[in-house]
């Protein structure tokens, strides 16, 4: 059975179908990438499965959990955790206390023995520590490890929100946009990274990318949508060639002897 | 500039940073401590009487900075839970409660009242939210006349003196035993207030201010999380009105009025949105401006013959200087202590634009 089961979903806003009608099931152990020009509805998706927007049609189940009958932050507690495309960090927070937040699903402590800080309250803190201290390790945030989220470049944050959603200790993982705005080389860690998470740590990604050299370095299999409905699906050299897919981003090329041409 | 190096889980998680920093809080406690001492040598306490409101101030400080400072939930309205508090105090001391319980039950009991409060008004965010707690200000007291039979109506009631094991607290004839035992009150609370902050309830607090999204998304429930946010500052507000109404000796109907509720939150907002210290000097600095205004005026009276008798100007005063602190220092008092350490500590590398918010990145297209 797979991992992440999602069946004929349809999101509509209003009259805009956002998600038409998608199937995907994302397998233990694999890296899927979702494609598709701006609009597409891959984040969407994203969104669908953190249960921030509620589909019209379809069913989604995990790891044999039906996640519509959940609000999005039991979501977690299943094992997902996710980052976003524009970067949510508490930006009032240092990264270690971004990272512990992200240790949230696995919080034992109550309101009491967290206000009198009771030895549980202080053991649950030193476990959460030695967590946190290996995604810090993995990641090389030493240097920013005290450092409030604020000051810290665009790089380094894309960086902190991948080790939060890895502090949580998922069976899926999903990135929104990876390497967006990183440099050629922060692409190639994140391409390493997100290697090592799939092989080291036995986590799925699953992931929206727009940089191609990411997808087809990484992924595994990759999916293109777009108008929200699926175009292609296969490994990225596949999809890539799809005509379909080639129509989406750049067009057809045919130009009508009317004069009006086709968007 | 001091350096520490961490070597342990527990470097993190303790209350001090480093040594130092254990031994000024330490100098800072002998010193609140002994600070009677002065007022038993010069024989006159009533500068005692106005430390010891101060120190009520910061309490019902603390409450609301968890909630509009650590939570991001802005509340007008903690005046009313202070009315709570001191209302159900009163109330359980004449019905023969003994003080040790009556004050934690007057606290618990307002927070229970704030979480009821909260759950059909937290649905709100920013300024409706305000909108929301400041028409409950404006109803309190209408309520508290309502209530004729618990409050005393207009005509107000008495506070009975405390009775702590034996010993008998009263403002005026006691004024060190009372100043202490709000001490004791203050430090317990700031205690558990750093409790808070470095477990996961507080942590989930300022994910909840910084980002509802992906607080969200980390498996926080927004209700039960401000709902909880909630109760602990009510209870706060609710702790100090029970103080308070022992410190005024006789409350009515105005005592716990809407400028109350618009006081603490300025409070804040001078003192530092965001640090457990802002509470305090947010309550310093209100404390002592009516105190600096009466005597500038006698000063101007005397030495000039100079009469200033204008109405309101406390409050234009307080409005002048919240304006100015949000134009200049949006940080707050503790915001420039701050500033000024780390010149001083980074000399001479210190930077202006070292604070500046960073606010340069697009967030996520809000949901919801």
């Amino acid at each position: 059975m797979s991992l992440l089961d999602i069946q004929n979903i349809t999101l509509k806003f209003g009259g805009l179908v956002a998600v038409d009608n998608v199937s995907l099931a994302v397998e233990k152990g694999e890296v899927f990438a979702l494609v598709g020009p701006n609009g597409a509805g891959k984040s969407t998706i994203f969104n669908l499965i953190s249960r921030f927007y509620d589909p019209v049609a379809g069913t989604i189940r995990f790891d044999g959990h039906d996640l519509l009958q959940n609000a999005a932050d039991q979501v977690p507690g299943f094992g997902i955790a996710r980052t976003f495309q524009n970067i949510e960090l508490f930006e009032q927070a240092t990264v270690l206390q971004n990272l512990l937040v992200g240790r949230h699903r696995h919080r034992q402590t109550g309101l009491l023995s967290n206000i009198v800080f009771s030895p549980k309250a202080y053991r649950e803190e030193v476990r959460h520590r030695e967590a946190v201290e290996e995604v810090i390790d993995f990641l090389n945030l030493q240097p920013y490890r005290d450092k409030m989220i604020g000051g810290l470049p665009y790089g380094v944050r894309k960086v902190v929100e991948l080790g939060r959603a890895l502090a949580s200790e998922p069976k899926l993982l999903l990135l929104d946009e990876p390497a967006s705005g990183l440099s050629v080389e922060e692409t190639q860690d994140m391409a390493f990274w997100i290697e090592d998470i799939q092989t080291q740590m036995g986590i799925s990604v699953m992931m929206v990318e727009h940089d191609m050299g990411l997808v087809s370095a990484v992924s595994d299999r990759v999916m293109a949508l777009s108008d929200g409905k699926e175009l292609a699906m296969g490994i990225a050299t596949e999809v890539q060639s799809h005509p379909a897919v080639i129509e989406a981003y750049l067009g057809t090329g045919e130009v009508s002897k009317t004069g009006t041409s086709r968007a | 500039m001091r350096y520490v190096f961490k070597t342990s889980y527990d470097a993190d998680i303790r209350l001090f940073k480093h040594r130092a920093q254990a031994v000024w809080y330490g100098l800072l406690l002998l010193l609140v401590l002994a600070t009677p001492l002065y007022f038993v040598a010069i024989g006159d306490a009533y500068l005692l009487g106005e430390i010891t409101g101060v120190l009520i101030l910061a309490i019902a400080g603390m409450g609301l900075m968890l909630l509009t400072g650590h939570t991001g939930l802005p509340s007008l309205g903690h005046a009313t839970f202070m009315a709570m508090g001191c209302y159900v105090n009163i109330n359980l001391l004449g019905a023969g409660v003994p003080w040790v319980v009556a004050f934690p039950l007057s606290g618990l009991i307002a927070g229970a009242f704030g979480t009821l409060i909260a759950l059909p008004v937290l649905r709100l965010h920013g300024v409706y939210l305000a909108l929301a707690t400041l028409a409950m200000s404006i109803l309190t007291s209408d309520f508290v006349v309502m209530a004729e039979p618990w409050t005393g109506g207009i005509a107000g009631a008495a506070v009975p003196d405390i009775n702590l094991f034996g010993i008998e607290i009263n403002r005026y004839a006691t004024p060190y035993k009372f100043y202490y035992l709000v001490l004791f009150v203050a430090i317990l609370l700031v205690w558990f207030y750093r409790n808070l902050l470095r477990t996961p309830t507080g942590r989930s607090f300022t994910a909840i201010r910084d980002s509802e999204i992906s607080a969200r998304a980390m498996g926080i429930n927004l209700t039960r999380t401000k709902a909880t946010s909630f109760f602990l500052s009510a209870t706060a507000a609710g702790l100090a009105g029970a103080l308070f109404g022992h410190s005024a000796g006789y409350v009515t109907n105005e005592t716990f009025d809407l400028v109350m509720s618009i006081t603490l939150l300025l409070m804040i907002v001078i003192g530092g949105l965001g640090f457990i210290h802002g509470a305090f000097f947010g309550a310093i600095v209100v404390g002592i401006i009516p105190v600096a205004i009466a005597n500038g005026r006698s000063f101007l009276a005397t030495t000039f013959d100079v009469n200033i008798n204008v109405p309101g100007l406390e409050s234009a005063l307080f409005a002048f200087i919240l304006v100015c602190f949000i134009l200049f220092e949006p940080m707050g008092l503790y915001g420039r202590w701050l500033k000024i350490r780390t010149y001083f500590e980074l000399f001479p590398f210190y930077r202006k634009d070292m604070f500046k918010r960073q606010k340069s990145y697009l967030k996520t297209d809000r949901i919801q």
